[in-house]
């Protein structure tokens, strides 16, 4: 059974959680710039949490389906409507045969990602459904969405069809993701940063400015990155560096001195400097930087950044199995 | 050999530090460090990628926590595996020698060659000893980035060394072959590039039908044959 885009919206694409393993041939990983917001939509719908589904970059999205579904979503503060209902971020809500969901927003954010039960069965490309709209591969024929385009939908799951069943009743769960995962657009956002292995190439001066002052998020963003307008970040040196590996989260800075944070679809090596890295938990917040945004920088230890991705995945493991005890 | 990380879920292990001064021994010490951390399956390392003078280790750090005894130590216990890796065993050759080069035809023709006056006139020489030059050298393939399969390759004669283009092109047509600073490689799909382009290959740098997606790749040895515009027809078709 197919989703039929009526409207696309803007750069609507497939995203999964990436693709792994094909760094050392240049290939980005990808996937869902906010993957924790992609996987606690999926585990909402009965997917497992690698499944692809939508990620959207603006409102104006109009979806129909053709058999029932359970949908969830998460990301900026956009509205989500199936028939007459509005569906929360972070729930589980039923959609049926023929209803049509629209997306309207964000007033808040950026991004967003919805599942759908089944998860979009487009044929994995280099083991990842993600679409990689820079070398034109995966998801849709390499393509963000068209008005028009249908897509099928993978085989539902036992959890996904009890699930059904239980939305019955009330079209939109009574149980919900914790709030933080499924709404992270913040008012003032501020990233924390682990030092990057240039950090010692700037001097105080700039450390203190790249972690005390504002920037601002420039138009020519995208899925590659976040340009930042504020003030400028010089080296103390000018010796020519050696391309190496970047990463999501990495901010480089290049000759000009205004900060770049890389984001899913970077490439696999740079040859600026990286005064800091954003850490993996508030990549969900870095997503949700729309032009025009201001954010700051805060610095945490390396074991700090781990140790609150360790907690917040010992969190989504509670999540998962709390959810799984409603398949009853 | 420097280990430094790459924000909370990559480490870089610095090889050497310079790479210009010594490409072909630099990179055969890399891709020894790539084989030998590919060998270990470290706990929780989920994938490699060599770069000129690095080898990048990316890691889940949940994995790598869940496999710690001290949570807070996720970093150094990951360090302290990849040195034991590393000075475990003997050096390993490589499996497959990469004795012979892997020939690219390339019509180096004025339709395809955009700049090839402009590297012939920077370097004072004729379009035609261009050619010649980048047609009879040998190279070596230093990484892939950029795009998928783009090869950065060394070896380029160093008549030829040209900057970059002060504006970059906003649409380099696959294929197309072409000079950065030092370096000569090759753009597998249609993107912006600011190196000077100076011919075509009909080859498939890239296919990600295809397992490996690359034609090249870091340490293999690569020459170009210029090729007539019939024979680029023939070979594409």
């Amino acid at each position: 059974m197919n989703l039929i885009v009526t409207r696309a919206g803007f750069r609507t694409t497939i995203q999964d959680l990436g693709r792994i393993g094909f760094r050392q041939f240049g290939v980005s990983s990808g996937g869902a710039l906010d993957l924790h917001a992609l996987r606690v939509a999926n585990l909402l719908t009965g997917n497992d949490e690698s499944a692809a589904g939508l990620e959207f970059t603006q409102g104006n999205i109009r979806l129909r389906f053709e058999d029932e579904r359970v949908i969830s979503w998460c990301g900026g503060d956009y509205e989500v409507w199936v028939a007459s209902h509005s569906i929360p971020p972070g729930h589980s809500a039923l959609v049926l045969a023929e209803d049509e969901l629209s997306i309207s927003g964000p007033r808040q954010g950026w991004r967003g990602w919805l599942a759908v039960s089944g998860g979009i069965a487009v044929p994995p490309v280099l083991g990842s459904r993600s679409t990689d709209l820079r070398a034109n591969f995966g998801g849709l024929e390499g393509r963000a969405l068209r008005d028009g385009d249908e897509l099928l939908l993978g085989e539902q799951s036992d959890f996904a069809r009890s699930l059904i069943g239980l939305l019955n009743e009330r079209p939109v769960s009574s149980w919900s993701s914790p709030a933080e995962w499924s709404s992270t657009a913040k008012t003032k956002p501020v990233l924390r940063v682990v030092r990057g292995c240039d950090w010692d190439r700037f001097n105080p001066s700039t450390h203190h400015a790249l972690t005390s002052e504002t920037f601002s998020v420039s138009p020519d963003s995208d899925r590659m990155g976040v340009r930042l307008n504020g003030p400028e970040l010089h080296r103390n040196d000018d010796i020519d560096l050696v391309s190496e590996a970047v990463a999501p989260g990495t901010v480089q800075v290049p000759p000009g001195g205004r900060p770049i944070l890389l984001l899913g679809d970077c490439q696999t090596i740079g040859g600026y400097p990286k005064i800091a890295h954003v850490i993996t938990v508030d990549l969900s917040i870095a997503a949700q930087l729309r032009p025009g945004d201001t954010v700051r920088f805060q610095e945490i230890s390396l074991p700090e950044a781990h140790r609150l991705l360790f907690e917040r995945e010992q969190e989504l493991e509670r999540f998962r199995i709390g959810l799984s005890l409603r398949n009853k | 050999m420097e280990i430094a990380s790459v924000g909370d879920s990559a480490l870089i292990v610095r090889v050497r530090d310079r790479f210009e001064d010594a490409p072909e021994e630099t990179l055969k010490e890399v891709l020894d460090v790539f084989r030998r951390l590919e060998n270990a399956r470290i706990p929780g390392v989920i994938e490699l990628a060599p770069a000129y003078t690095t080898v990048a280790v990316f890691f889940d750090p949940v994995r790598v926590i869940n496999d710690t005894v001290e949570p807070n130590r996720a970093s150094e216990c990951l360090t302290q595996k990849i040195r034991e890796a590393l000075t475990r065993g003997k050096r390993r050759q490589r499996k497959q020698a990469a004795a012979s080069a892997i020939e690219i035809p390339v019509c180096y023709e004025p339709e395809f060659a955009l700049d090839l006056d402009h590297v012939a006139d920077h370097a004072r020489i004729s379009p035609k000893e261009v050619v010649d030059l980048h047609s009879t050298a040998h190279y070596l393939v230093n990484c892939l980035g950029f795009t998928p399969g783009f090869p950065y390759l060394t070896g380029l004669p160093k008549k030829l060394t040209i900057p970059r283009r002060a504006t970059p092109r906003t649409e380099i047509p696959a294929g197309s072959v072409a000079i950065g600073g030092t370096q000569t490689g090759i753009y597998p799909q249609v993107s912006p590039g600011g190196w000077n382009v100076i011919g075509r290959t009909p080859m498939r740098l890239f296919d990600a039908q295809k397992d490996p997606p690359v034609l090249l790749r870091a340490g293999d040895r690569v020459r170009f044959r210029a090729i007539t515009r019939e024979e680029f027809e023939a070979l594409k078709s």
